[in-house]
């Protein structure tokens, strides 16, 4: 098995060591051709606007991207990479792929001061019916998921109170969440991602 | 461990190390751009650029212009906030504190204790652990770098030369940071007590970085940064990220020099894109070497 990381900008080599201490192949992606020999993608932190520009100036890479998930390509994308597989962005006209059927609003908690990190429950990591420890989980100007369509499976909460605090979440062949579990040493979701991959 | 975490369960801690170190991680692989106004913000957020750096006036025109450079007037920084959705810094002078607490509380996400500011204290540095957002501090070798995430900075970044359009600066800092940091990857434990005493360093960082063989933040590459190469130059020699200063303003075609240096620092390991980022790019800044700069106008020896 080899999982791409699209390494255009952001945290990428946080999730490349997490992937070698899966003990799987990471690969970083940058051009079109890295990816045809891939099984599964990872879109890391960072900034989607940047990622957004980079989008108009080389749509080759995003195109094959577009094309492989459509296929079945296996796809995680944490905040950043929520933001860019997102169909709709709260007041952006932005690019991104477009390919998951949720509305996000961009820095949703507001700015850096804001971010914060907690320990929340995720049901889907439960394994043999325990129920699972608490995900150590850091929120970096976080986006929210306001909205979804009903193919979209909604796997966390920050609150299970409130509706739109949905902070992960998935759709078929893609898995996204708004925090970033590549920083905190936990290897859960990376093989629960895995696992959607073999 | 249960216990630990059934306590916190639910509870959302803001500004911890963790998460002031966080920021700066997401922002690797990116350029930070200077601007001293919201219309030139919004160009650097056109040209993807990963966050903007807010100050008066840029390093080019501190140099031009003398007199005592101050942290940007804060109505400027809140129309930069409003004019852009990426991360926004602004720089506040060494060792003013009160500066960077109104930085703060403007809701800047990231505080640039600068030398290219006139220093406010030749003595101390703020006691940067002290506040909820991150701060990044300038360093020209190994010792600077670990005094100041000794005082709580979550980003390093070289000093350079700011506004010279000079990268040669910008080089021996990274050299030097990242050279003592392979050499201390091979370094005898028993000399290790030693080599932070010379350096002037904590001790505990010194044996981290001996251990993992990097910084304990992220790095990245600033001051005379002016053209795609510069970046690239940096990017290889293995620093995370880039700021670019006077370099894009005071060129001939900011908006196309800049979207060039974001392409560069990304596929900085790739010369056929380099050299395709970097044609026609107009006028670069004019600049001046940092050999001619007299002690007194060098910027890099503050705040050591």
């Amino acid at each position: 098995m080899k999982i791409g990381v699209l390494a255009l900008q952001g945290d990428f080599a946080e999730h490349l060591q997490a992937l070698e201490r899966c003990a799987v192949q990471g690969s970083p992606i940058r051009r079109s051709f890295q990816l045809e020999d891939i099984d599964g993608l990872i879109i890391p932190g960072g900034e989607s606007t940047t990622i957004a520009k980079l989008t108009n100036s080389d749509n080759t890479i995003f195109d094959t991207i577009t094309n492989k998930i459509k296929s079945g390509m296996p796809v995680y994308g944490t905040c950043m990479g929520a933001i860019f597989l997102a169909n709709e962005i709260e007041g952006s006209s932005q690019g991104r792929l477009g390919l998951m059927s949720i509305k996000v609003r961009r820095n949703g908690f507001g700015p850096q001061k804001a971010s914060f990190e907690s320990y929340i429950d995720i049901p889907c990591l439960a394994e043999n019916g325990a129920k699972s420890e608490p995900f150590h989980a850091v929120f970096i100007r976080a986006p929210l998921i306001l909205s979804h369509s009903p193919e979209v499976n909604v796997l966390a909460k920050l609150d299970q109170s409130i509706s739109e605090n949905i902070i992960m979440a998935s759709q078929n062949n893609m898995l996204v969440s708004t925090f970033h579990p590549e920083l905190t040493g936990d290897l859960r979701i990376h093989k629960y991602f895995l696992s959607m991959v073999e | 461990m249960a216990s630990i975490t059934a306590d916190k369960k639910g509870k959302k801690e803001t500004g911890t190390l963790l998460v002031k170190k966080a920021l700066p991680q997401m922002l690797k692989g990116g350029v930070i751009m200077d601007v001293v106004n919201a219309e030139q913000a919004k160009i650097a957020e056109e040209a993807g650029a990963v966050a903007v750096m807010a100050l008066e006036r840029v390093p080019a025109d501190i140099r031009a212009d003398g007199g005592v450079a101050r942290m940007s007037d804060p109505e400027l920084i809140i129309q930069i906030i409003k004019a852009v959705t990426i991360p926004v810094m602004a720089k506040a002078r060494i060792g003013h504190f009160v500066e960077a607490q109104i930085l703060e509380s403007l809701g800047v996400d990231c505080v640039d204790e600068s030398e290219v500011l006139t220093p406010a204290d030749e003595e101390f540095h703020i006691d940067k652990s002290k506040f909820k957002i991150p701060f990044v501090c300038g360093a020209r070798n190994l010792g600077e770098a670990l005094r100041r995430i000794g005082e709580g900075a979550a980003m390093i970044r070289t000093k350079g030369e700011a506004g010279t359009g000079d990268v040669v600066e910008a080089v021996r800092h990274a050299r030097a940071i990242l050279g003592d940091i392979k050499k201390l990857t091979v370094m005898p434990a028993e000399e290790l007590m030693t080599f932070a005493k010379n350096i002037g360093a904590p001790y505990e960082l010194v044996k981290e970085i001996a251990k993992t063989g990097k910084l304990p933040v992220v790095n990245f590459a600033a001051g005379g940064l002016a053209t795609p190469a510069d970046a690239a130059l940096l990017m290889q020699l293995g620093v995370d990220g880039v700021f670019v200063g006077s370099g894009i303003f005071k060129s001939g075609n900011p908006l196309k020099r800049a979207q060039a240096i974001v392409k560069a620092t990304t596929h900085y390991q790739d010369p056929e894109i380099l050299a395709e980022v970097s044609r026609n790019l107009g006028e670069p800044m004019v600049g001046r070497t940092a050999a001619s700069l007299s002690e007194t106008e060098m910027l890099a020896i503050r705040g050591n």
